[in-house]
């Protein structure tokens, strides 16, 4: 017989009282941030507070709209987003290849602790250890300079920033993301390559037909997972970017995230077109989301909800 | 039988040994930076074979209060923020693991939800600042007190435990807490010490709440000071910390602090890294919001 609603309730009640701070955390930290969205719609009144302040529509909007800044920003996530598909999101891929040649387990190991160290630091860190290297008396320059060669202030041009900010991340994160694909290969059957090398594969052959075709399926998860997430703050490197530019750069390198900080806090009254900003490149973000799930799931994938 | 290495296994090796010496440079260089003499490293000369070993970036840069100060606000907000992210998470993902309890899908949307939606920064803003939490250090812990994906991980390692073992307690008259805390948790050692280790980063690695909340500098955790020196933010330049060598060269931090600075920052993470190591995979599991 099924119990009552209010039985497995009270049967379940220590388990409620377990998520309970849970709750209040989302409640308090997301929840209520969504509430404050509303500012977009609102001309924010410091004495009124969000609730009071005044309704004026869609005016932040139109506000932002008119904006230079405003579509440099927009740009610039769009084509950093892009080229980290392009430049980053392979090189994990090619990299659990290689190592997965090395047949010394010992070195393979040493590879991968090497690699992947990096992507525990910070990018407060990450970009003390850049601008000593690459800044314009750093270990690069040195060189150059020694080779006879113009120096490079790679982190004050516009045009090579771009690339320092895809070079950089691929620094820091390739170890961290081969570890998936490594996991993948490992729960190849080993028999497929016993079979194969029978049949006269050589090892280009068994990369090409065994390894990858079993790679396949993690790739095109991971690939809608970052086409998700090119928008959220995560995604688009809002830390990184925000610890590496600089005025010089900002022409290519200001995302919505960086704008949407620098608006906030230098420029004075704006957190209602802020808000704007913000609720834009949200809405921007769950339509890709959205979009990405339902391709992983015409794709035969599993989906991410 | 072990197939001889061909030309192909030297190309890999030269790749990936290619790769490793480039991970390892840049620290390297970090590292000889902070141990040179600052004269050596103001010369701007060629340095990467150390010509000089000597400690004062370190005497310069610990001579000063502030990153004592810094040190240690970085280890309350690691110690009491891991702390209050494993009660929360733990405790939190073992009710939410169990698909009996009324109103659990509800709550699984409603956190799968916010991975998918977010206020922004300024809806943000306003509510730390309206929970009274600007200059306090709770900033820095309670809002990041649950990572929705370390959760995800727990409520699907706490479903692997046979249900067997916890039927038999409640036989034998335990409640859910106890059935938690004295059967479910000690056998889940592995992933408790994996989710713990990865908090425990990100809370050392804290400096973007720090950074819009704490006006006060004497609450400011390593990596914003860190932060603040790369950026040679001058108000931070107190007259007690290597304030004679900055008027001296009347240009800012000089690299050989700056990259100590780093070091110091840098060395907790370099502890925890072996036994980091050996939990990687509990950081990358996959396709974890599948019913």
């Amino acid at each position: 017989m099924e119990k009552s609603l209010w039985a497995r309730m009270v049967e379940h009640k220590y388990m409620y009282l377990l998520v309970f701070p849970l709750l209040v955390f989302y409640i308090l930290f997301e929840y209520v941030p969504l509430y404050g969205l509303q500012l977009a719609f609102k001309e924010f009144n410091f004495a009124e507070g969000v609730w009071g302040s005044e309704w004026i529509g869609l005016a932040n909007f139109q506000e932002i709209f008119l904006l230079d800044d405003f579509w440099t920003a927009f740009r610039n996530t769009v084509i950093i987003a892009l080229g980290r598909l392009i430049f980053e999101f392979p090189v994990p891929i090619v990299v659990a290849l290689l190592l997965n040649e090395v047949r010394t387990a010992r070195l393979k190991k040493f590879y991968q602790v090497v690699y992947t160290f990096p992507h525990f630091l910070s990018w407060v860190i990450v970009s003390g250890i850049l601008v000593n290297f690459l800044g314009s008396f750093g270990v690069l320059n040195q060189l150059l300079d020694i080779l006879g060669f113009e120096k490079v202030s790679l982190l004050v041009d516009p045009e090579s920033f771009r690339g320092l900010l895809f070079g950089s991340s691929i620094w820091k994160d390739m170890g961290w993301g081969t570890i998936i694909y490594l996991a993948a290969i490992a729960g190849i059957n080993p028999s497929l390559y016993e079979a194969a090398s029978i049949d006269g594969a050589n090892r280009f052959h068994q990369m090409r037909y065994i390894t990858w075709p079993s790679l396949k399926s993690t790739v095109v998860i991971l690939l809608i997972l970052q086409i998700g997430n090119t928008m959220s703050s995560g995604g688009s490197g809002f830390d990184q970017i925000f610890n590496l530019y600089n005025p010089a750069v900002y022409e290519k390198a200001d995302i919505l995230d960086t704008y949407v900080y620098r608006r906030t806090f230098s420029v004075g009254d704006s957190y209602g077109t802020s808000t704007a900003v913000g609720l834009f490149k949200s809405i921007i973000n769950l339509a890709l989301l959205v979009a990405a799930n339902r391709a992983a799931k015409r794709l035969g994938q599993d989906g991410l909800y | 039988m072990k197939p001889k290495a061909n030309g192909a296994d030297y190309m890999i090796h030269i790749l990936l040994m290619l790769m490793a010496v480039m991970t390892i440079l840049p620290f390297y260089n970090v590292f000889i930076t902070s141990f040179a003499d600052p004269a050596s490293v103001v010369k701007q000369q060629f340095y990467l074979i150390p010509t000089s070993f000597n400690l004062s970036s370190y005497r310069m840069l610990l001579d000063g209060s502030y990153v004592g100060k810094a040190l240690l606000n970085s280890l309350i907000v690691t110690v009491f923020g891991t702390s209050v992210n494993m009660l929360v998470t733990t405790c939190g993902a073992y009710a939410l693991s169990k698909k009996s309890m009324p109103g659990r899908s509800i709550m699984m949307a409603g956190i799968v939800f916010t991975m998918l939606f977010s206020g922004g920064l300024i809806p943000y803003y306003l509510t730390i600042k309206g929970l009274q939490l600007i200059n306090h250090y709770g900033a820095m812990i309670f809002p990041v007190a649950v990572s929705t994906f370390f959760l995800i991980v727990m409520i699907n390692h706490f479903r692997t435990i046979p249900p067997s073992l916890e039927e038999s307690a409640k036989i034998d008259g335990a409640n859910d807490l106890y059935i938690l805390f004295r059967i479910v948790i000690p056998i889940s050692k592995p992933t408790i010490a994996a989710i713990t280790l990865f908090y425990a980063v990100a809370r050392w690695n804290e400096w973007y709440n720090a950074m819009l909340f704490m006006t006060d500098t004497d609450k400011h955790p390593m990596q914003l000071f860190l932060r603040n020196m790369l950026a040679d933010v001058t108000k931070m330049a107190r007259d007690d910390m290597g304030a004679a060598m900055m008027s001296q060269l009347n240009q800012g931090y000089p690299d050989g602090i700056k990259m100590a600075s780093v070091i110091i920052t840098m060395v907790p993470i370099m502890l925890v890294y072996p036994y980091l190591q050996k939990h990687f995979s509990a950081g990358v599991t996959l396709g974890a919001i599948k019913e």
